[in-house]
This record gives structure tokens, C-alpha cells and sequence, in this order.
């Protein structure tokens, strides 16, 4: 019954889209504002519709409705209620409605905002942003429908799938139970990573939707658009950096082989609208204070919405094989339409109106913020188009040689290892460079403090212990970073200190609450360093071992020895059985902890879940696998990960959430500064 | 002062420097004959699963790549080397199981196009540089009036705003 | 007077050959990256070959026997491709080699093709079910290539001329085989 409400709110809501697509692009391009007007309600209203069918989904799911097809593919009477109400997006087909319904909510909170300033880009927004939501609903009704119900048609083994009746001796099916969702799945990370991850892709929707609206009335020479869009830009990058961060704890804690990225063509697909999703967020900046890099802008927004679609396109129509594949469908050709039409069509518009995109200012110094702004979006660009390369270029090869190969993470380690070096370094000193012209010997002399002590540390902890050289590079980046970023702050806090006589935590306390934007951004800048150290920690410094052990036997690696216990076997939650090895954990000699590795087995879809046992400290993470063990119970196989420094991977995405928080909080005092516009542009 | 700043720079620069004499070396477990599962896991590291997509041969856990690796095993224990078991697998299943795309032949290009686009975005770089430097200024710079006009006024307190 | 127009010119229509050029690098790429992903697709939905010549191969069994496909003109060949860490394959090779027994000698081929196996378990696997027609590895994985096979099992029917006359996707079932062997051999060569 719900789900027949679901149906056809869901016809609705595609209708509605459709109007509002085509109202908004008419009645702008007329000036006719009341047509514009019902665009905009009806856009409104394709919330509250596509509300419905979520809720109807929702429903079903809950309350075991198995003769819905998608229920009966991923729910299952053994799920917990919080499992089956996330295996909305466990699929492809509640996923698609799910990310519709996403889409419109931010279109609609955009169209609630006072439009008073931006009132010409108005129907454009809504061509834009409506056109995309109509696709999706599109899909989700003609052909990921989440409504097709299982039919038994007599005479016929296997069970149809059909919206209504197929044929007039078909019964309705009702199973008695699901399949379930995917064991692989059932873990915070994978049931948030989908969410974020959809927050942060449709969130850039708004952001396209105003560059191309400002491209097409010609208003881009004015910049409001970067003003008013700033606060969605933030919000669907930062979701996506933790859709990222939650994607690689999925990986480290499910997958069962000690990383949390791989390179595998659809983690590139994620993270090449993140790179240059950053370098738009930057590049903006630019825009706001000098009026400059306004065709980076555009190309930057572009690029990052187009790379989003690029992104779901490969993730879910399996042309570049992946590990991630969804199950495919007849997707394919329509989704190749859509990202056709986005790419040539925002390629267009950026070409036909290139010319009003001419900077305010000129160069007046190499050394300055300007020219560092100008190598990040170089370096960021190069980067995404590496990560690109390699992603695509099995296609190619494949087409050209008739041969498949594989490039692996060597190859994408190799390549974008030094640029992330350099950018790096740039966030560091980047701070340090002034607008327009910054004098080379302040810069020397805000610098060779951080400099030195970082050179001495390096050395120092290099003559310690000897490691990888290019490690030694690692260390030397992120104790140089570290050391620019505290200095920001120290100064501050100095200042503050000197003139009104603050203790050093109220000094803190007001100089981030005076410029929120500056010290948020000083903050998710020290989250990065942060994940660096993770990250180089990972890449050099990791051990691993494995080996058979009987009953008492110890495995050794890195300082740290394991003694393999016993063996247990009893049933679990959800529906598997599991086995788990009882292990002490010692380090030179004194035990430690007691980890528990087991192997989940999920009956009912037939699916081994290794879990590793763990030992965490910031320091390192001890982690343990159980590979096999013999039938008598007797001897296990182990494998050990010693994954130094990757603790800081997580501390990092938390202080880059912390950091965009306050980034994104309005400072009470500066709310109406921001809404001055620079007299320049008054004159033009 | 400046001198001295600069000499204790260039001395860790130089006492850095010395660390990159050495190469890391790693120790070999086992004895010929009885491969451990280490050595094993040491190649299987360096291929790809043929079957799966984007798995590493030593983190698979399918039947299929269990026998692969027991296959490692039995040509260690005859005495292959590392660089013959690799060539095996390379020849038998194809080119796929390389995590790292060759140096030859037409992919050779996946490495190649990189470092024409880094070296082309160099080019950019300076060119954009280049083109800003030569646009006219803004005309509010140019106005050279004893008096400030209320503008420039402006944009210098908003500025002083900006650096706090 | 005129160096002011020209440049005045110059501002308002700045290095336009450059804007030109670049436009069109940046549309022949997104048009070749269109092009590329449209054929991923068509490769990504598309089947195993199921029609046409057959793709020809050379063989060479475990045995040491050698066989090339294109010499078997004049006899229907059925090639399976299979693994020995394939449960579904273990379902029909007691029925794929029976079927084999009963037309050996009477105008037919079974060809095996032993896909991203090990030596070792295909010869034990070989062993268990007693296969007596000819079984190889598919060396690089070449036919596999050739023949789009999707996973195993896969049968591939191939006609006395040499073209492909169907494919059967998962293990086989008693008389699916026979049925297909009677079909192919009532057909007149040449």
C-alpha cells in the first residue's frame, strides 16, 4: 500500500522536476518572473514528493515487506533496525532514490534563502541544479525502480521482477525471508560512508548550478556567487573528505589486508572531485580578495561537478573493472547520455562567455599569495590528472592492445607521491605570503626558525633510527608544516598577549574566535599534516609477518610478539557463525593485551567476514588477522600488520572536521563586512 | 647574523644529506627448501590476483589464489628466484597480474603523459604569470592625488581587517 | 592614433587564435574520453562471443598433445573453458566427459581450456574426473581474452565450418550437450 503511494509520488515528483526544468530555462530566458516563480515551487515540491517514496522505502524495509525486490536483495529478518533502515542505501536502486531525494533537499534549502541579491541567476540555478535532480528521479522510476515487487508467473523457474502485473497469471511473491545486506557492509563506516559521500557529490551541484547561471547571464564578472555559494562549497567538501576518511576505515577495519586505500578505480573516482574540489574551495578565495582566477573558478567548479558524475558513472556501470562494482544494470546508456550532455554542454557556456571572465588585478610580485594560488590549482590539477590517467588507462589499453593490465597503487604512489610533497609544502608556507607582494626577507625571517628545527629534528630522529629516504623527506615535510602552523597561532597568541594581556588559552580562545575563517582553515590545514603522518607512516614504516602457530607457539614482527591461545567457535548475531582465536599480545617480553581475531561466516549468503584483532595506540596499531586454521583446532595461521602512525589518519579527519566547523560558523562581527562589495566592482 | 642563520641551515642540510648513502635492506627468512609463508607473501605482493579485479595476490582469499600462492611456494622451494616466478606469472596468466604497468611498449605511456602534463603545467604556470604581470592595472591604483580618495580609504581598512 | 586603435584592438579581442585552439583540444578530448567510456560500456554489457568465426588458438594439453582450432575443419568442437577452483564446473564434468566418450570417433572435438589455473590442481582435478579429451592452459590468458568469457564454465558450440553457433553460460545439464552435438552434426560440410 505505501509502496503504491511511493510509486506514484515518485511519477509525481519526476514530473514536477520536469516542469520546473523546463519553467525555469523558459521563463528566465523570457524574464517572466511569475513562470520562474511556479519553477521554483514546484521545485519545493519535488521535496516533500521524493520525502515519500524514502519514507515508503524506509518502510518496507523495516517491516520485512520481502515481496519488494529490493527489500528481498538487501534485508534480511536477521538485520538489526538500524541495519535495515541504512540498507536504503545498500543498493543500487534505494541508493539512486536516495541521492535524488538528497539532491533536491539541497536545491530546496537554496531556494528558501532570500534571493534578493542574485535574483537574475535565479532561473538559471533552477534550470541547472533541476536538470540534474531530473535525471536522477528519471532513473529511479524507469530503470532502478525501488518498487518492483517479485512475481511468481506460472509455469516459469524463476521468479519475475516487474513494476505491475507481467502477465495476467502472475501471483505476487512473498518471501519468507531476504537476502540481506551484504556482510561486508554491515559496519558504521560502509553505513555512513554512502551518506557523506552523496552529501558531499550533490552538494556540489549548488555551487555548478551558480557558476553556470552567473556564465549565463553574464553576471560572472560580478563574484556574488562565490559569496553566497561559500558555505555549500564548504559543506559538500568536507562531507566528502569524511565519506573519504570513513571509505578508508571501512577498508582498514573490514577488509581484512591492514590499508584503508588501495587505488582502485572507484576510491580514484571519489577522490578526483576532492582534489580538485579543494583547489576550487582555495581558488575562490583568490577570486573574493583580488578578483582574480575567475576561469579557474569555472573550470575548477566544472571539472569537480563533471568528475562526481564521472565518479557514479564508473562506480555504477562497471566499465572499468573494480572490486567496488555495483551491480550493473541497464544504467549504462543513460547515465553515458547525461555526463555527455554535462561535459559538452558546461564546456560550451564556459567558451562562449571565456571573455567575461577577466581578472580585476594583475601579477604585482612572483613572491606572493597570488602565485602560490596559482601552483596549487597547477599542482592539485596535475595531481587529478595522474590519478586520472591511471584510472582510465586499463580502457585504453585494453582498446588500443586488446590486452588488460593493471595499474596498481607502484604506479600511483610513484607519480603523485612528489606533487602531494609539494603541495604540502605549499599549505605550509602559502600562509606566510602576503597579497599581492610579499618581501623576501620577512618571508626568511618567519621561515628559518621553522626551517632549522625541522632540518634538526629530521636529523636527529634520522641518526636514531635509520629508515626509507624518502621517508626522511616525510619527516622533514611534516615537522616543517607542523612548526609554520604552530608559529601562526604562537604569533597570535604573542600579539594578543602583548597588547591585552591574555593568558595564552584566552589568547587562543579570541584570536580563532576573532577570524573564524582563518584560524578554521589553520586548523583542517593541521588535520592534513596530520593524515600526512598517517599516511607516511603507512607507506614507510610498515612490517608484516604471518605464520602457522600450534597451541603456546609465538609469532614475532616489530618489537611485538604474538602467542596464538586457543580456538572458539560459537554462533553470532545477524546470522553467522563464527570462529575466534584467543592470542596474547606481549612487547619485548611483557604481555600487553589479549586480542581476539575471528572469521565471521554469514549463512545465509554463503560470505566469509575476517575481523581483526587490534592493539591501538597513537603510536602504532597491532593488527591481527586469523587466516585458517586446522579442522582439529589445533594450529591457526596468523597474520601480523605493524601500521606505525596510522592512528593520526582518524585523529586528522577529526581535527579537519573541527577546523571546517569553525571555518564555516560566521563571525558575529564580520556578517555584514562580507556583504561590502569592493568599490571596483561598483565602477565596472 | 644572517650568516650564522645560514651556516647552521646549510649544516643540517648537509648532516640530512648524509642519510641517503644507505639503502634499505631486506632480511630473507627461511632457509632454501622450506619457503615461509613471509617469502611467499614477498612476491605475491608484487602481482594481482588474475581473476579478481584490483586484489592483491597476497591479501586474496579465494580458492584460486590460494593455489597460486601454494604454486609460489613449491617454485621456491625448487629454487626459483623471485625475478622467475614473476616472469612465470607474467607469461601464464598475462599481463594483468603486474601491479606495476611495465616500462615498455605502449604502456609506457602511463608513465610518460605524467611528466608531460607536470612539465606542461610548469609551462602554463609561467605563462598565466607571465600575462598577469603584463594586464593593466586596476584604475583606483593609478590615481596619484596628494588627498586618498575614499576607495582606496576603504580598501585599506578592510584590509588592516583582513590581517588581524 | 592607429597604435592606440590597435592596441584598444588588441585588448577587446585578446590572443584569440590561442582561446580557438585550446577550445578545440579541450572538445576533441572530452569527445575521444566520450568515445572511450562509450566503448567500456558496450565491452562492460557485452557477452562472450556468440557468433561469427570462431577466434582461432593453439593448445597444448598437459598430455603434450598440440591441437589449433582452425585445423579441425570439418568436425564440431565444442571448447569448454573451465578451472579447477570452480565449483560449478565440478558440477558437469562427469556429463561433459561422458558426452565426450559417446561421440568420440564420430566427427567430434572436446576441447578443454584450463583458465587461470595451476598445474597442479588442474592435473588432480583431471585425475578425479577421469578426462580423457584434450585439456591446456590458456597461456596470457589469450583465449579467454578472445572469446570475452565473462567467468567459468563456459561452453562454446563451434560448427564444422568454423563458426561459432552459441555459447552455454554455467555448467551444462544432460541432454542440453547431446541435444547441441546432434544439432551440429546434422548440418552438411561443406
Amino acid at each position: 500500500m505505501l509502496a503504491n503511494i511511493g510509486l506514484i509520488t515518485l511519477t509525481l515528483a519526476f514530473c514536477f522536476s520536469l516542469y520546473a526544468t523546463i519553467a525555469s530555462l523558459y521563463g528566465g530566458w523570457h524574464a517572466l518572473s511569475s513562470l520562474v516563480e511556479s519553477a521554483r515551487i514546484a521545485s519545493l515540491l519535488v521535496v516533500l514528493l521524493l520525502t515519500i517514496p524514502v519514507l515508503a522505502v524506509v518502510y518496507s524495509l523495516y517491516t520485512f515487506d520481502f515481496s519488494q525486490a529490493y527489500v528481498y536483495d538487501v534485508s534480511s529478518r536477521a538485520m538489526s533496525p538500524f541495519l535495515r533502515v541504512t540498507a536504503l542505501w545498500g543498493g543500487q536502486q534505494g541508493s539512486v532514490l536516495f541521492w535524488a531525494w538528497l539532491m533536491s533537499a539541497f536545491v530546496g534549502i537554496v531556494l528558501l534563502r532570500k534571493w534578493d541579491r542574485d535574483r537574475e541567476l535565479m532561473p538559471y540555478v533552477i534550470f541547472v541544479a533541476m536538470l540534474t535532480t531530473t535525471f536522477f528521479v528519471g532513473v529511479s522510476l524507469f530503470i532502478t525502480n525501488p518498487f518492483t515487487r517479485l512475481w511468481h508467473v506460472e509455469g516459469a523457474a524463476e521468479l519475475t521482477q516487474a513494476l505491475f502485473q507481467p502477465a495476467a497469471n502472475a501471483m505476487p511473491y512473498f518471501p519468507p525471508d531476504g537476502n540481506g545486506l551484504n556482510p561486508l557492509l554491515r559496519h558504521f563506516g560502509m553505513i555512513g560512508h554512502p551518506p557523506t559521500t552523496y552529501l558531499g557529490f550533490t552538494g556540489f551541484v549548488i555551487p555548478f548550478a551558480f557558476a553556470m547561471a552567473a556564465l549565463i547571464t553574464g553576471q560572472s564578472r560580478r563574484d556574488e556567487w562565490i559569496i553566497t555559494t561559500r558555505r555549500y562549497t564548504l559543506f559538500a567538501w568536507i562531507f566528502l573528505s569524511i565519506g573519504l576518511i570513513l571509505g578508508g576505515r571501512w577498508a582498514y577495519d573490514v577488509l581484512g589486508w591492514g590499508g584503508f586505500w588501495g587505488w582502485d578505480p572507484i576510491e580514484n573516482a571519489m577522490l578526483m572531485p576532492w582534489l580538485t574540489g579543494t583547489a576550487f574551495l582555495h581558488s575562490v578565495m583568490m577570486t573574493e580578495k583580488r578578483g582574480m582566477m575567475k576561469k579557474w573558478n569555472m573550470a575548477l567548479i566544472t571539472l569537480t561537478y563533471s568528475l562526481s558524475l564521472f565518479g557514479t558513472f564508473i562506480t555504477r556501470t562497471g566499465v572499468i573493472s573494480s572490486v567496488h562494482a555495483f551491480s550493473k544494470s541497464a544504467l549504462g546508456p543513460a547515465f553515458f547520455a547525461f555526463i555527455g550532455l554535462t561535459f559538452l554542454g558546461s564546456l560550451t557556456i564556459v567558451y562562449l562567455r571565456w571573455d567575461t571572465l577577466k581578472s580585476d588585478h594583475s601579477l604585482e610580485s612572483i613572491i606572493s599569495r597570488e602565485t602560490a594560488f596559482v601552483l596549487q590549482n597547477m599542482l592539485f590539477l596535475a595531481i587529478t590528472f595522474a590519478v586520472f590517467w591511471g584510472t582510465v588507462f586499463p580502457l585504453i589499453s585494453e582498446l588500443v592492445t586488446d590486452t588488460k593490465i593493471t595499474v596498481g597503487p607502484p604506479y600511483f604512489e610513484r607519480v603523485t607521491g612528489p606533487l602531494f610533497f609539494v603541495l604540502v609544502f605549499l599549505m605550509g608556507v602559502a600562509p606566510l605570503l602576503a597579497w599581492r607582494k610579499q618581501a623576501a626577507r620577512s618571508l626568511g625571517k618567519a621561515i628559518w626558525i621553522p626551517f632549522a628545527a625541522s632540518l634538526g629534528i629530521t636529523a636527529i630522529w634520522g641518526t636514531i633510527h635509520r629508515m626509507h629516504p624518502a621517508s626522511i623527506f616525510g619527516l622533514w615535510l611534516v615537522t616543517f608544516t607542523l612548526s609554520l602552523i604552530l608559529a601562526e597561532f604562537w604569533k597570535g597568541i604573542q600579539a594578543r598577549h602583548a597588547t591585552r594581556d591574555e593568558n595564552v588559552f584566552i589568547a587562543l580562545f579570541n584570536l580563532i574566535g576573532r577570524n573564524h575563517r582563518r584560524y578554521g582553515g589553520y586548523i583542517i590545514h593541521l588535520g592534513v599534516v596530520l593524515i600526512a603522518i598517517g599516511i607516511i607512516g603507512d607507506s614507510f614504516f610498515k612490517q608484516e609477518t604471518q605464520g602457522t602457530l600450534s597451541a603456546g607457539e609465538s609469532l614475532s614482527v616489530g618489537g611485538y610478539q604474538l602467542q596464538f591461545q586457543e580456538l572458539r567457535g560459537y554462533p553470532g548475531s545477524d546470522g553467522r557463525d563464527i570462529v575466534e582465536a584467543v592470542a596474547s599480545l606481549s612487547q619485548n617480553g611483557k604481555v600487553i593485551d589479549e586480542l581476539n581475531p575471528r572469521r565471521d561466516f554469514f549463512i545465509v549468503q554463503e560470505q566469509p567476514v575476517t575481523v581483526p584483532g587490534v592493539y591501538s595506540t597513537p603510536g602504532v596499531d597491532v593488527y591481527v588477522l586469523l587466516l585458517g586454521w586446522d579442522t582439529a583446532g589445533t594450529s591457526a595461521t596468523f597474520k601480523i600488520y605493524v601500521n606505525s602512525l596510522i592512528n593520526w589518519l582518524w585523529i586528522g579527519g577529526i581535527v579537519m572536521i573541527l577546523g571546517t566547523i569553525i571555518a564555516t560558523w560566521s563571525n558575529p562581527a564580520r556578517r555584514e563586512a562580507t556583504y561590502v562589495l569592493k568599490p571596483e566592482v561598483l565602477t565596472t | 647574523m644572517r650568516n650564522i642563520k645560514l651556516k647552521i641551515i646549510l649544516f643540517l642540510i648537509a648532516l640530512l644529506a648524509s642519510f641517503f648513502a644507505f639503502s634499505v635492506v631486506y632480511a630473507q627468512d627461511g632457509q632454501p627448501g622450506h619457503p615461509t609463508d613471509n617469502d611467499v607473501n614477498r612476491i605475491a605482493k608484487q602481482l594481482y590476483c588474475p581473476v579478481c579485479p584490483n586484489t592483491p595476490l597476497d591479501v586474496c582469499e579465494t580458492k584460486a589464489c590460494e593455489d597460486w600462492r601454494a604454486q609460489i611456494r613449491d617454485q621456491l622451494a625448487e629454487g626459483w628466484t623471485d625475478q622467475q616466478i614473476i616472469d612465470y606469472f607474467v607469461a601464464q596468466y598475462g599481463e594483468r597480474v603486474l601491479a606495476e604497468p611495465q616500462r615498455k611498449g605502449f604502456t609506457s605511456l602511463v608513465w610518460f603523459l605524467p611528466l608531460v602534463a607536470v612539465l606542461l603545467g610548469l609551462g602554463i604556470v609561467y605563462e598565466i604569470l607571465k600575462n598577469w604581470r603584463k594586464q593593466k592595472p586596476a584604475p583606483a591604483i593609478s590615481a596619484p592625488l596628494p588627498q586618498i580618495p575614499d576607495e582606496i580609504l576603504k580598501k585599506i581598512e578592510r584590509e588592516i581587517r583582513e590581517m588581524d | 592614433m592607429t597604435e592606440q586603435l590597435i592596441e584598444e584592438d588588441i585588448q577587446l579581442h585578446p590572443n584569440t587564435s590561442g582561446k580557438k585552439s585550446g577550445i578545440i583540444i579541450a572538445f576533441a578530448v572530452i569527445l575521444a574520453l566520450l568515445g572511450l567510456l562509450w566503448w567500456g560500456l558496450l565491452r562492460a554489457q557485452a557477452g562472450p562471443v556468440e557468433v561469427g568465426m570462431a577466434p582461432d588458438f593453439t593448445l597444448t594439453g598437459f598430455d603434450g598433445r598440440t591441437v589449433t582450432l582452425s585445423d579441425l575443419r570439418g568436425q564440431v568442437v565444442i571448447v569448454n573453458f573451465w578451472a579447477s577452483w570452480c565449483p560449478p564446473c565440478r558440477e558437469e564434468a562427469v556429463y561433459l566427459e561422458a558426452t565426450w566418450r559417446k561421440y568420440d570417433g564420430k566427427g567430434v572435438i572436446f576441447i578443454g581450456v584450463d583458465w587461470a589455473d595451476t598445474k597442479k590442481e588442474a592435473l588432480a582435478y583431471i585425475k578425479e574426473f577421469d578426462i580423457t579429451y584434450l585439456n591446456g592452459p590458456d597461456i596470457g590468458g589469450r583465449a579467454a581474452l578472445d572469446y570475452n568469457i565473462k567467468g567459468v564454465p563456459e561452453t562454446f558450440y563451434i560448427a564444422k565450418n568454423g563458426e561459432l553457433r552459441g555459447v552455454h553460460i554455467g555448467p551444462l545439464q544432460s541432454p542440453i550437450l547431446d541435444e547441441k552435438i546432434e544439432e551440429l552434426l546434422a548440418e552438411p560440410y561443406p
